[in-house]
Formats: structure tokens, sequence, C-alpha cells
């Protein structure tokens, strides 16, 4: 038992976290007399009460130290800092080897394209796991030129590693500002108020419908949604790296989207389908039966017929505002793409 | 031989946790066994069959599940050694938020999901606060914020747990659950071992058959609601 927990009174603990408040109320019933120990605390105490909390009051003692021991680590920890991610190869799914050794660096965005079933996923699931051999790509992942120490590979709390992906939702029924309120709680820095209008301004960016902090989070459209996410995992996600499994059309800014995970120095891979978000990266990699086959640098004719593709997506994305709006679409849709002329 | 206890609310995926983690176990060569324990009726058996690993079943009929576990684990382990394994897997049905089928000494996992709500790491009892690896499933389906927050909350409810990821349908997440699992403590019986908490002392008379709603049939361990008084 550290002396740290049996000095502290039970007033300066319970300052120390809701949590540890909200434990000594759980366990005893009443609000703790702020001056006593822990140990006159835990005495004064019944049988009947640990049971119901089901803890006995060894266990009890123990998930006190632990608590404060997990709450100076929140306060202390600063984000990992990852300055290069390399991944290098394993095996195919025939079991050839797959030549491979890449890095990657902070504001760096890779993409990864493949058919379906190719291995995209598993690609991600290896730099989310931190492979090092032991999953079935045999793939090995390094961590600023080392492999990561098991510390770092299984910690709860220092997660490398954020993901967004077009199946999720949110399904807490919260409004959008006690949400992203409680979400910037757990980061235990900073000023919670104004994070919170930071991710929802920048949200609002990002979304072609604005809303605001009162909106139900469950309510969001799909573009509001993934807008939302999107912000939120930029500026309060502590993760360097982010793993994309595509981002739908869905009426949000795609492009600032990624420029906005970017400029917040994260390394950035994205599995997709869509030619224009694959090629807005600086090199995508080409997976084929388990294994990256190639890697493309985005060559100078591929960024320009970037523009022309986006050119396409905003006329395509201008009828479907038509659409919505209740007019007819019997205008020459030619007359809108000049280079078809 | 090592023994590993798997409890959880129903429906959270405890059999997809265990069944993709074991296969990945059998492919190290490692010899998996698992016993699936139920209160009426089950057929992940035909599961991990399936998957090609040894598996008994347990069910407890009209005993109470997790009072059920107690009763047969010892025997269970006695089973698990007659089939040689290396690991024997527990996996029990957790009903009722209170109980906790852990064993001390012998590695706990509580697994959870993230569909069930922010606030129910802080309401589910031992079996989640004095487990020693937390699986969180379904993960895949909410946004990471809600995955930060909810891991979040895990911690504080049990701050000294291991927290896992699991996707139950891809895997994602059984790599790292392998690294906790072979570092279990062996164990060779369960003979006066205890459990890490004390199951509820409850014996009424429903406990044994009563049917009839009413004061006259209320007697032994009985606890009574308090609806006077303030904030009642």
């Amino acid at each position: 038992m550290s002396r740290s927990i049996l000095s502290r009174t039970i007033g300066e603990l319970s300052a120390s976290h809701p949590a540890m408040a909200d434990f000594f109320i759980g366990v005893s019933g009443q609000t703790p007399k702020p001056d006593g120990s822990v140990l006159s605390w835990l005495a004064g105490v019944g049988e009947d009460r640990l049971s119901q909390w089901g803890m006995d009051r060894d266990q009890a003692l123990a998930h006190i130290e632990a608590l404060a021991g997990q709450i100076d680590a929140l306060r202390s920890s600063a984000p990992p800092e990852v300055r290069a991610l390399t991944i290098l190869g394993g095996i195919n799914k025939q079991g050839q080897p797959e030549d491979l050794r890449l890095t990657l660096r902070p504001g760096e965005l890779v993409s990864v394209v493949g058919p379906t079933g190719s291995g995209k996923s598993r690609l991600l699931g290896d730099i989310e796991c931190l492979a090092q051999g032991d999953t079935p790509s045999g793939r090995r992942i390094l961590v600023n030129d080392a492999p990561p120490a098991p510390g770092l590979r299984f910690s709860t709390h220092q997660k490398l590693v954020a993901q967004l992906s077009q199946t999720m939702n949110f399904v807490m029924d919260l409004s959008v500002g006690d949400f992203i309120a409680m979400h910037a709680e757990c980061r235990m820095s900073g000023d919670v108020g104004s994070l919170v209008s930071q991710v929802i301004a920048q949200a609002n960016k990002l979304a072609g419908e604005p809303f605001g902090r009162d909106a139900a989070l469950t309510q969001l459209s799909g573009g509001q949604t993934r807008a939302l996410m999107i912000a939120d995992t930029a500026l309060l996600s502590a993760s360097p790296i982010v793993l994309i499994d595509e981002i739908e059309n869905a009426g949000i800014d795609r492009k600032k989207s990624l420029e906005l995970l970017l400029a917040r120095e994260k390394i950035v891979l994205m599995s997709t389908h869509d030619p224009i978000l694959a090629l807005l990266g600086d090199r995508r990699l080409v997976i084929r039966s388990g294994a990256v086959v190639d890697i493309i640098e985005t060559s100078e004719a591929e960024r320009a017929n970037l523009t022309a593709l986006e050119q396409l997506d905003q006329t395509l994305m201008a009828v479907r505002h038509q659409l919505r709006s209740g007019l007819r679409i019997d205008s020459p849709v030619e007359e809108m793409l000049p280079w078809m002329r | 031989m090592r023994v590993i206890t798997v409890a959880g609310p129903p429906s959270v995926g405890k059999t997809s946790v265990v069944d993709k983690t074991a296969r990945l176990l059998k492919t190290r060569g490692r010899r998996v066994g698992v016993v699936k324990f139920d209160s009426l009726a089950t057929s992940d058996d035909e599961i991990y069959a399936r998957a090609g690993l040894p598996v008994a079943v347990g069910l407890a009929g009209n005993v109470c599940p997790d009072h059920f576990f107690v009763s047969n684990i010892d025997d269970c382990l006695t089973w698990g050694q007659g089939q040689a394994l290396d690991m024997l897997v527990a996996e029990s049905a957790g009903l009722c938020n209170r109980c906790s089928p852990h064993v001390q000494g012998v590695l706990a996992i509580c697994v959870v999901d993230t569909l069930s709500g922010v606030h129910t790491p802080r309401k589910i009892g031992p079996m989640l606060k004095l487990a020693d690896v937390v699986v969180v499933t379904k993960g895949d389906i909410v946004s990471q914020a809600e995955r930060e927050v909810f891991a979040f909350n895990v911690r504080l409810a049990n701050p000294r747990a291991a927290i896992v990821f699991f996707n139950g349908i891809t895997g994602q997440g059984a790599t790292e659950l392998v690294h906790h699992m072979e570092n279990a403590p062996s164990v060779e019986g369960l003979e006066g071992r205890r459990l890490r908490f004390p199951m509820p002392s409850a014996v009424c008379p429903y406990c044994v058959g009563e049917t009839c709603i009413g004061r006259d049939h209320q007697r032994g361990n009985v606890r009574k609601m308090n609806l006077e008084g303030p904030g009642a």
C-alpha cells in the first residue's frame, strides 16, 4: 500500500476526480467526512454496504489506490509521440513473402486500395494491434524505427490508433454538447467548454447542414455524424495514427476532412474504392491476395485527373441537390461539364 | 494447464471472443478446450466443435447459473486434464451483474459491449470490478469518441484491468487477448481455492420453489425496498 493514499484525506482524494468521490458515496451510501483518512472511513463502512457494492475491505482499499494511480497517470500522460511508423512485410494468403518496408511520417496520407476481400482491413488491423509477426499476415510494425515495447503495445490509455469507419454510428442518447464535453473530460486537460465549441464549429465547416450543441447525437444526419466524428477525432483524440475505412460521400467535404486530420500531424491510412479519395493521398498501397504488391506515388498526371474527377463529383452533387430541393433535372448535364463538350 | 474464466452479460459476444481467440491459439499449437455454462439451452458448443475445440456443456436449469458454475468448475478442470489441454476456458452465463465467477489465482476476463451504454461499467458488480482483463466488443459500430469514453469509464470502474477492444466478427483484438491468456497462471486444481467475491446469500422460500406472492410467504433472507421518506 503506497503512503500517498493513506496520507491523503478523503476530501483531497474526492477532489482529485468525480469518480473517486462517486466511489466513496457509492460504497458508504453517504457523503463521507472530508477531513477523515481512508482507513477511518473504511472502518466506518458496514459489512452489508460493502457486500452490496461487491468488494471486501482489502479490495476496496486496493481499488482506491489503483484509481488514484490511474487518475495521476491520466493527468500527466502526454500523447505518445510517433515520428515514424514502419510496416515490414509478412506473407500473402498463399504463404509467399511480401516484399515491403514502408515508413510513414506525421502529416502523411496513404490510401489502401484493392478488391473486396484482398486484405485491406487486415493491413489496418495489423497496424491497430502493432503486429509483431503474431497475426495471420506475419507483418511487423515498428514505431520510431523500433519494435514497440509491450507496455505501449498493450497499453490501455496510450492507444496509438484511432479508427473511423462507415459502419460507425453514434449510439448514445445525449446532446452533441454534453457528449463532446464527456469526451473532453476523458482527456483531463484543457478547457472543456472551449474544446466543445471548437469541435462543433469545426464539424460545421465539414458538414453541409449546420447543427448546434443542443442537437441530439443520434438524430444527426449521416453527413453531420461523419463530420462530427472527424472533427472530434482531429481535436480530441490523442491517438497519432488514424485508420479510415472509407468515408462515404454523405454530404461532407471529404477533402477538408482529411486536411483537418493531416493538419493535426496525424498519420492517416485510408482504405477506399473511391478514386477521388485515393488520389488525395501522397501514395497508395495496392493490395492483392493479402499482401501489398505495389506502392504508387500519386503522379502529376493523376493529380490533374483528380481536378477533373472533383468537377465531375461536384456536378453530381449539384444534381443531387436539385433532386433534394424538388426541382426538375432537365437541363443538359453536359453544360455543367466543360471538358465534355 | 492454464485456466481462464470468461463472464459477461448476455449477448455481448462472449462466445465469439472465445471462439476467435481459441482459433488463433490453436494455430500456435496450443490445445485449447472450452466449457460452456448456460441456463436453459445452448447451441454454442457447435460453434466450438466446428473450430475443432474439445467442448463440454453445463446447463444450470433451475439452479442459479453462477452457483452451478462454482459447484462444477473443479470437475471441469479434471475433464480438461483428461483431454490433455494446455488451456481451459470456462465461459459463464453471467446473468445478474452481481455474481462474479472469478476465482483467485485464475485469469478472469469480463466481456462488455459498447452498445450497453456509457454508465454500464459502473453498474456491473464484481464481474467487471474484479476482472483482470475487460474485453470491450462491438466497438466497430460506435464512434471512436464513444469507444474512448467507454474505455475511460471501464478504467474508473476497474482501474487495475487491462482493456482489450475486440471485434467479434473479424477477430481484431485476438492477438492482444492471446497475449494476456498466455500469461495466465497455471493451475493444477481448484480444490480449496476461493472465489474473488462471495455470491449473494439469498436463501428464501422463492429459492426453493415458492411461487405465491405476499408477506406471509417471505421468510429467511428477505430485503425490502424503502418506499418512504426523502427521495422515495
